[in-house]
């Protein structure tokens, strides 16, 4: 059980960061405001976690603009969708092996 | 406690299946748009059906277009884009109330990456479709639009299939058989596009209402 556990993604901790990973795997890449949109949640709670996703290296940032808009993307790194992949298999083996 | 926390992490699972879901399909496409949209075309396959005023079978055949006068075919021809753009305009208005409708209830936004997602794989094919059947209208193959628009239609579907619920998928392989029946069956026309257009969708949008709708609409009573 302590093995498990240790594979459980600090970076992850905050279920925030675990639905903002989730959405960026199956998107190519989304804006901040599409982001907000889908999890619900307020612009500066969403720009803390996306800071803390950044500087793990899970998620990457870029910024354009549109016309005079700026326009700030994300998008999933290939470290992050390991990190994510790993998190959630050790998820369903917690859960797996409380079951048995 | 370990129950709860158990409880718990399958509650995160089952979340992020659903957002990764949520995410990147659009889910909101209503089965009453299917239907309307069906019924509007089957009215504008009557409306033609009746200004023809000739039997369902030889209308508009590749045979039959040989023999008419290019007065009447001038007629023709200004009265069947008026007829087609029509049941567009109407269709695609009735489809996005009936989905816009859907998207409130679901508490979604209906212009989001996924609609958009979802509208541009479906008018790249269908816009290429369109221009080729003006083509073949300024060189005179009215016949040829018919099971063309049928194709077409039938391939941006599949295109855009990815991006919401599979069952659009079988949609747009019926369409595009029934067209390619249709460039064959070159007899029957105007009813093959109104099996592609009226019936097919009457049945798909039924068979999303009862599948989709009905049981969101029952789980939100119960």
């Amino acid at each position: 059980m302590k093995e498990l556990l240790a594979q459980f993604n600090k970076a992850f901790e905050s279920k925030a960061r675990l639905r903002i990973m989730s959405v960026l795997l199956v998107n190519e890449s989304l804006s901040f405001n599409a982001l907000k949109d889908l999890l619900q949640l307020t612009d500066g709670n969403l720009s803390t976690h996306l800071r803390a996703l950044e500087d793990a290296g899970y998620v990457l940032v870029s910024k354009q603009f549109i016309g005079r808009k700026p326009n700030t993307t994300y998008a999933a790194t290939d470290a992050g969708r390991q990190a994510f992949t790993d998190h959630l298999n050790a998820l369903e083996e917690f859960i797996k092996g409380l079951g048995e | 406690m370990r129950m709860h926390e158990t409880h718990e992490h399958l509650q995160t699972l089952t979340e992020i299946r659903s957002l990764m879901e949520r995410s990147s399909k659009f889910l909101s496409l209503s089965g009453l748009s299917g239907i309307s949209a069906g019924l509007i075309a089957l009215i504008g396959a009557g409306a033609a059906y009746m200004r023809l005023k000739t039997d369902w079978t030889t209308l508009l055949s590749y045979d039959r277009s040989q023999l008419i006068d290019p007065d009447t075919r001038q007629d023709l021809l200004r009265f069947l884009l008026t007829d087609g753009i029509l049941v567009l305009v109407l269709a695609l208005a009735a489809g996005v109330f009936f989905t816009m409708q859907k998207a409130r209830r679901q508490g979604q936004t209906v212009w989001n990456s996924a609609s958009k997602r979802l509208l541009t794989a479906l008018f790249i094919p269908l816009t290429a479709g369109g221009v080729f059947c003006l083509g073949m209208i300024y060189h005179g193959q009215i016949w040829l639009v018919f099971p063309a628009t049928l194709i077409f239609y039938g391939l941006a579907l599949l295109n855009a299939s990815r991006y919401t619920v599979r069952d659009l998928h079988y949609l747009g392989i019926f369409e595009t058989g029934l067209g390619l029946l249709s460039v064959f069956w070159t007899g029957y026309n105007l009813f093959t596009w109104a099996i592609g257009f009226g019936v097919l969708h009457i049945l798909y949008g039924t068979i999303m209402y009862l599948k989709y709708d009905l049981n969101e609409r029952t789980a939100r009573t119960v």
